[in-house]
């Protein structure tokens, strides 16, 4: 059994302009200590997907339409409110992209740390702060003791992301939602935190979904990745597999429009893929990337393509799947 | 800090002297108050001995500097009408005004604070709606309007308070609720806002990720953040009532100064006049200098200076 399996997940938002679909039907397995990438344009329904795991969407506007989320077995969406305050920051945690706001200014990063020491494990002031400093000295941050009395606000973005990180894996979850959490970051303190990541995720065994658009990242650290688009899930393969065949058309534009560091002429292929996303309150009837896509049939456009499994462990939602 | 205070109180002093000149060219521009301190039927001569006296002959620059002269040694003049010091009269008055607005400020806050988060929290309930109606009545509604209402009602009807005067408890509870409820309030939709703000921040879903209960989430992390923008109000509004509640204190008889300052500007009484201005102008500034303060306990990010 997965750490975490989602099944049939449809997330609607009812707003004053009509009911959006930002999760449509979205089926993905997590296995203990496995890191999985979750890549796709802004506005693809990532960071719903990963709030919802988490029951942290605002209901309304967002409306759980269907599918389930079984998290070591139980369902969260219609488990009781309070265990699922027991699971945040405890078995699941979560990081955002963020790191600027993130952290609450007006108190101290001590405090902010403790906290989740506190609550989930019944420590006392003093020792949920030693806790704090303990942990901030295994994430990196130099001088601990005098970070816990600091406020966000003295600390650089990275500082902060390592703060973001700790609090996170401070009760050693069993499974952490990084929801683009280089992607605010200098390049050169987004590899450092990438490692950090890593380094935790071998030590105290964490599954990590990495929610990103940025496809280096995923090719650097995941061993499998999952695609979205429009709030679909149209690729799923081991990342090596998915990098070298690609099997969508939308993965194969996605994986063009990478920019090469030995190419210096490539700018022009930075757009491979013609057209806009299709708006969430506007998705066209079968397949939504259709209206995009080079290959489209006529039956892309009438009816909706089924996530198949067409290599080992590789599946594909497309009815012209590209070929090797 | 100390530094940071002692500068604060030394612009105090421009403030002081900035105020006074305002106050003193406007008060010897609105007339004479000589005619009013005589007997309509006074000769020419007395009218004329009288200004002499009171030094209204001198130009208006000889004015201003003797009575700031005579202020800088506590000397603020004395009352044309009721011929004793202005400031002791002034103070006398004070701690009814601070007590009224105190009382008034406190009963707001009380309210209005939960009732914002409330509204805030369960935005679009009933609860929500109905208090924000409600306090958009309160504040459309005049304060004399109000008084009188509560007079009728809780005075005169049900007889459970007096109707006027100071002293008991009892007799607060009428004129701050008319003066507190406009504030409750306008204090309930500014906190609702703030909150609402707030509670849309990252840092309340990074703590709501953390697994900490609502009541923590908004009582903690939301609450102190919003607390900022309300004491900046709440500060100024402070200010405001100490002089500005002459309305309540008439139909209250409530002996504040704010009575006592529009009593002066009937009757032309410029040294009390001049100096309750400069009094109430003062206490503004220190009100403000408390809340400045006050946001070094709020706001880490605000720190005056060698606060290390
Ligand atoms: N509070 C909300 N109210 C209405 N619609 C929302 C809300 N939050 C998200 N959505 C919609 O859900 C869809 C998915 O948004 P989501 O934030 O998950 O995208 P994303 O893939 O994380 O994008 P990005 O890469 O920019 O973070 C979007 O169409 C968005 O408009
Ligand atoms: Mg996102």
């Amino acid at each position: 059994m997965p750490l975490l399996s989602i099944r049939g997940l449809k997330i609607h938002f009812r707003t004053p302009q009509g009911t959006g679909v930002a999760v449509d039907g979205v089926s993905l397995d997590v296995a203990a200590g496995e890191v999985v990438g979750l890549v796709g344009e802004s506005g693809c329904g990532k960071s719903v997907l990963a709030l919802s795991i988490l029951r942290l969407l605002p209901v309304p506007p967002a409306l759980f339409a269907g599918g389930e989320i079984r998290f070591e077995g139980r369902d969260l969406l219609r488990a009781d409110p309070r265990d699922i305050l027991a699971l945040r920051g405890n078995r699941i945690s979560m990081i955002f992209q963020e790191p600027m706001t993130a952290l609450n200014p007006v108190f101290t990063i001590g405090d902010q740390l403790a906290e989740v020491y506190r609550v989930h494990r019944g420590q006392s002031r003093s020792q949920a702060l030693a806790s704090a400093a303990r942990m901030l000295g295994r994430v990196g941050v130099p001088a601990p003791e005098r970070r816990v009395r600091e406020y966000p606000f003295q600390l650089s973005g990275g500082m902060r992301q390592r703060v973001m990180i700790a609090i996170a894996l401070a009760c050693r979850p069993a499974l952490l939602l990084a929801d683009e959490p280089t992607t605010a970051l200098d390049v050169s303190i987004q590899a450092q935190i990438l490692d950090l990541m890593l380094s935790l995720n071998a030590e105290l065994h964490t599954a990590i979904l990495l929610i990103t658009h940025d496809l280096a990242v995923v090719a650097e650290v995941t061993r499998r990745v999952a695609v979205m688009y429009t709030g679909r899930l149209v690729e799923e393969a081991p990342t090596a597999a998915l990098f070298e065949t690609p099997l969508h058309p939308y993965t194969r534009g996605l994986l063009a429009s990478i920019p090469r560091a030995d190419a210096s002429f490539q700018t022009e292929s930075l757009n491979e893929i013609p057209g806009v996303v299709p708006s969430a309150f506007a998705l066209p009837p079968g397949c939504h990337f259709a209206p995009r896509c080079p290959r489209a049939a006529e039956i892309c456009r009438r009816e909706a393509p089924r996530l198949e499994e067409l290599l080992p462990g590789h599946r594909v939602a497309c009815w012209r799947p590209v070929d090797g | 800090m100390a530094r940071y205070i002692l500068k604060r109180l030394w612009h105090t002093v421009y403030v002081a002297v900035g105020i006074s000149l305002i106050s003193f060219f406007f008060i010897h521009l609105s007339g004479d108050p000589v005619l009013l301190m005589l007997p309509p039927d006074a000769s020419k001569e007395e009218v004329e001995t009288l200004r002499e006296q009171l030094g209204f002959n001198d130009p208006l620059a000889v004015q201003y500097l003797r009575f700031a002269g005579h202020a800088l040694r506590g000397d603020l003049g004395v009352s044309l009408v009721h011929r004793v010091p202005a400031l002791d009269l002034i103070f006398e008055r004070l701690p009814a005004s601070l007590e009224l607005a105190g009382a008034a400020m406190l009963f707001a806050l009380a309210v209005a604070v939960p009732l914002g988060i409330l509204a805030a929290v369960r935005r679009g309930s009933l609860l929500d709606l109905g208090s924000m109606l409600a306090a958009l009545f309160g504040l459309s509604m005049p304060h004399f309007w109000l008084g009188i209402m509560l007079v009728l009602l809780f005075s005169v009807h049900l007889g459970w308070f007096p109707t006027s005067g100071r002293g008991s408890f009892a007799q607060l509870v009428l004129p701050a609720l008319a003066l507190g409820l406009s504030l409750l309030a306008m204090f309930a939709r500014l906190t609702r806002s703030v909150m609402l703000e707030v509670l849309g921040q990252d840092y309340v879903r990074t703590a709501r990720a953390k697994g900490l209960r609502e009541r923590l989430v908004i009582g903690k992390h939301a609450l102190k953040n919003a607390l900022i923008p309300l004491v900046t109000v709440a500060g100024m509004q402070f200010g405001f009532l100490i002089g500005g509640t002459v309305i309540i204190e008439t139909v209250f008889a409530w002996p504040g100064v704010g009575r006592l300052v529009v009593q002066a500007i009937f009757s032309r009484d410029y040294p009390l006049v001049q100096a309750a201005v400069l009094v109430l102008a003062v206490l503004f500034v220190l009100i403000n200098l408390l809340v400045d303060l006050l946001y070094v306990l709020l706001d880490p990010q605000i720190s005056y200076g060698g606060g290390s």
